[in-house]
């Protein structure tokens, strides 16, 4: 008997469209490529807006490595782009094609779990060709080292594997981005919390009501004063038979308003504007959730370790500048760069220069600055500076502030419209609600439909989704309100006062002495990661084909 | 390597499918025959001997032509390369004897002989558990039972297996044997995989054999008694020395539990249980 280590040339840490595109490279060029996914089938943990995009300036797109992509995986394409400025009942929407089709080959409306479980049926197909494959069910917990050095990894399922090249193709919560210290979950401020809900319609009702042919689709964005203040926007997508409907906002945003992201998305559900589309009927097929990194911010410049490399979410690519939210793309491109980069690096005899290369090929190749536009980094980060952001809103919402919104009404609309201009767009209370609410109120007709759309509560919510219950894979460190206490709102599956989700809040008695504390039960988790950040905890992903399964995502 | 799992069909008696009559006998025309299930663990085994060390699966069965069908669900449901039913009228009626004298001069009559053969914990009907070691006999291998985990070394010609002692999970012990040998799969046995080799190749197993069930029949091999050059006398019927004086319904279990009725409106029935509950009462 046997115990030797196995190895493969590459192996690659999920299958979502990073980890596809960086296997289905490898395997082309002749690359030993093995593929972990942690789900019961790949995109069952994967949640996303979601539109994924084919940019005319990327060197690698998704259906470039996956002819039949289009045709197979993905829902309608986008062929109309609204954002709308919202101040209570009344809307300004800007037609904000440009800005879509700038650099835009196409962009498609997804769902997940049919656009990754079809591309790991191809990842499947070729992989195995080179004598690896991909495997369903196996969480990977870490990397292995030998004399400090990473080799490989480890597994909850599987003995440890050795690889010349490890992609870290792990997702927003990277347990191998983490292992290696190049990734953390320090500061909200680098994050974006979004939910969504997939709404049921058929195809028929879709075309008439969004006036789009049965090919086509639309994608509406939301900004103004109807999410309390919290910093972040809605998105409406139709898909072949369902509508995506979700929220994104800034994570220290909601941590800092206490908000409850579902209560934010119902606010957009039930929203007057909304009830020229949902017609008063109205069934969730699921609700979901989920953490996307600013890559502003937390994009590493350097993404790369010994013989490991991040990719996507894992690797904090995930673009989102006002109305541009842009991640799966840029994930695609990594995959394939990176894949890129280990087979020259194989050619020249050095494997270990895998990860150098892959580096040079993300700046040269224009990912860097798409990720962390100098624009954002001259003027936006300004824009943060709590003077600059005092005077700005006081401007944008005074008499002068006002007659400027007045005058340059079209001028606004081409500025929503100018990549340039977007990608200067600071994070802060300006463009997200101060300037949208202004423009409702100087520009806007008030919406007098009524919606009577009734969101299922958080109970049913958590109901409704399939869960196959492992053990606890998060602990709670630190107990106390003050620590943790933030995930009791935050959490997208926990609300003060609701007793059926992860974190609720009690006052303990105990000698005289009253405490604040906060309980953990993870069996309704989403695993978006939120109180890894929020919260005082150790946040592991549950075993392979553990957890939530989403059936749309 | 050549392994050869040996099942049995049985009636389906999960809730839904089994029928009884009045008198609480089995309606067979009613209930479909199955697997049995025990064997299907059986099978596992075998197949991770598969996965793991390469070779070839056999499944076998002694029984009516409608056994075919229990072959192909075992070739579906978890693997097989082949399938082998023994099947004629002089093998009918058989005990536990005769059927493994049957399985055993099957099992003799394969070209490749086995290294390993495999049977299930007990059979869902009979419940006797003789046919397995029956059969061992009849080929004089040893035998491991209760058999929950296996490694099989295949350049020393030995596998290694962990068993229930005493078929209780409690006592767990490592026994080794050389080749050929009979194994008995617990219900507790669990096929492990921990590496990505072997779970790629069970992937790849599992199509194939799911192929292969949608045409068994291009994998079955039917022999009757004169295939197998079995003297009739010794077979079915005729070879088996049970005799089944009668069967008995086993009676429902009498309730130790003693209730007393009492009637809604009877209050002085009540005050028996009043004072019965007082001292358990709390407060004034």
């Amino acid at each position: 008997m046997t115990d030797a280590v196995e190895e493969y040339e590459a192996v690659v840490v999920g299958c979502g469209p990073g980890g596809a595109a960086a296997a289905a490279t490898l395997a082309r060029n002749g690359v030993e490529t093995l593929v972990l996914e942690r789900g019961v089938d790949a995109g069952s943990k994967n949640v996303s807006g979601g539109l994924i995009y084919a940019e005319e300036s990327a060197p690698y797109t998704i259906d470039g490595l996956f002819p039949d992509f289009r045709e197979e995986a993905t829902e309608r394409p986008v062929t109309e782009n609204v954002i709308h400025n919202i101040a209570g009942d009344k809307v300004k929407s800007f037609d904000i094609g440009d800005l879509h089709h700038h650099d835009t080959a196409w962009a498609d409306a997804v769902l997940r779990r049919k656009m990754d479980s079809w591309l790991a049926q191809q990842v499947h197909e070729r992989t195995r060709e080179t004598g690896g494959g991909l495997l369903t069910e196996v969480h990977v917990t870490g990397l292995l080292r030998e004399r400090g050095e990473i080799v490989g990894v480890t597994t909850e399922e599987l003995d440890p594997i050795k690889a010349d090249l490890v992609v870290a193709a792990d997702g927003v919560n990277s347990e191998l981005a983490r292992d290696a210290g190049l990734m953390d979950w320090e500061d909200p401020d680098e994050w974006f919390q979004g939910v969504k809900a997939v709404v049921d319609m058929e195809p028929g009702v879709i075309n008439d009501r969004f006036d789009v042919a049965p090919d086509d689709g639309a994608a509406h964005l939301f900004s103004g004063d109807l999410f309390d203040g919290v910093r972040g926007g809605g998105f409406l997508y139709t898909n072949e038979d369902s509508l995506s409907i979700g929220t994104v906002f800034h994570l220290d945003s909601i941590a800092e308003e206490h908000a409850e992201p579902h209560e934010l998305l119902d606010s957009l559900l039930t929203h007057p504007l909304m009830a020229q589309w949902l017609g008063g009927e109205y069934d969730e097929r699921e609700y979901s959730a989920k953490l996307v990194p600013d890559s502003k911010k937390a994009a590493h410049p350097s993404p790369h370790k010994d013989r490991l490399v991040l990719v996507g979410d894992a690797a904090g690519q995930m673009q989102a500048q006002g109305p541009i939210i842009k991640g799966m793309n840029h994930a695609v491109t990594a995959g394939a760069l990176a894949a890129e980069a280990f087979a020259d690096a194989r050619a020249r005899n050095d494997p270990s220069q895998a990860g150098e290369l892959y580096e040079k090929k993300l700046h040269d190749e224009g990912v860097m600055d798409k990720l962390r536009p100098t624009g954002y980094k001259v003027f936006g980060q300004l824009g943060e500076l709590s003077p600059v952001d005092d005077l700005s809103n006081a401007v944008a919402d005074s008499a002068v502030g006002r007659f400027g919104v007045r005058a340059a009404a079209g001028l606004l609309e081409r500025a929503y419209s100018s990549p340039r201009m977007v990608s200067m767009i600071p994070d802060t209370k300006l463009p997200y609600v101060t300037l949208p609410t202004v423009i409702a109120e100087e520009l806007g007709e008030p919406v007098t439909d009524e919606n009577t759309v009734s969101p299922p509560d958080l109970a049913d919510r958590i109901g409704d989704l399939t869960y196959d219950v492992g053990d606890p894979h998060i602990e709670l460190v630190d107990n106390s309100f003050e620590a943790s206490g933030t995930a009791v709102t935050a959490c997208p599956v926990s609300a003060q006062d609701f007793g059926g989700g992860c974190y609720r809040d009690e006052t303990v008695k105990t000698n005289g002495s009253e405490e604040h504390l906060v309980s953990l039960d993870t069996q309704p988790c989403v695993e978006c990661g939120t109180c890894a950040i929020v919260a005082d905890t150790e946040w592991e992903h549950p075993a392979g084909g553990k957890g939530v399964e989403f059936k749309q995502g | 390597m050549h392994t050869v799992v040996m099942t049995k069909g049985v009636p389906d008696f999960r809730e839904g499918q089994v029928s009884f009559d009045e008198d609480g006998h089995l309606e067979r025309g009613k209930t479909p025959t199955v697997m049995n299930p025990n064997d299907k663990h059986a099978l596992r085994a075998a197949f991770q001997t598969k996965v793991r060390n390469g070779g070839h699966v056999s499944l076998m069965s002694m029984g009516p032509p409608g056994y075919k069908e229990v072959l192909q669900e075992g070739m579906r449901d978890v693997y097989a390369d082949d399938l082998y039913l023994l099947s004629d009228r002089e093998m009918g009626a058989a005990d536990t004897w005769a059927t493994a004298m049957t399985v055993a001069t099957g099992l003799q009559n394969l070209d490749d002989q086995p290294d390993l053969v495999f049977a299930g914990f007990k059979t869902a009907d009979g419940e006797t558990g003789h046919t397995g070691p029956q059969t061992c006999w009849c080929l004089d291998w040893p035998m491991i039972t209760h058999v929950v985990s296996l490694d099989i070394d295949e350049d020393a010609g030995t596998v290694r297996a962990k068993r229930l002692v005493d078929g209780d999970i409690s006592e767990i012990e490592t026994v080794e044997a050389p080749m050929p040998c009979f194994i008995v799969a617990d219900p507790e046995f669990e096929p492990t995989y921990r590496k990505a080799s072997h779970r790629l190749n069970h992937k790849d197993l599992r199509d194939e054999t799911q192929e292969r069930a949608e045409e068994y029949e291009d994998y079955l091999t039917v022999w009757d008694h004169e295939d197998l050059n079995l003297d009739p006398d010794y077979i079915g019927l005729d070879g088996s020395p049970t005799i089944v004086s009668g069967v008995d319904p086993i009676p429902k279990a009498p309730s130790e539990r003693e209730a007393t009725i009492i009637e809604a409106d009877d209050s002085e029935a009540l005050v028996p249980i009043l004072d019965e509950l007082t001292p358990y009462a709390v407060g004034d």
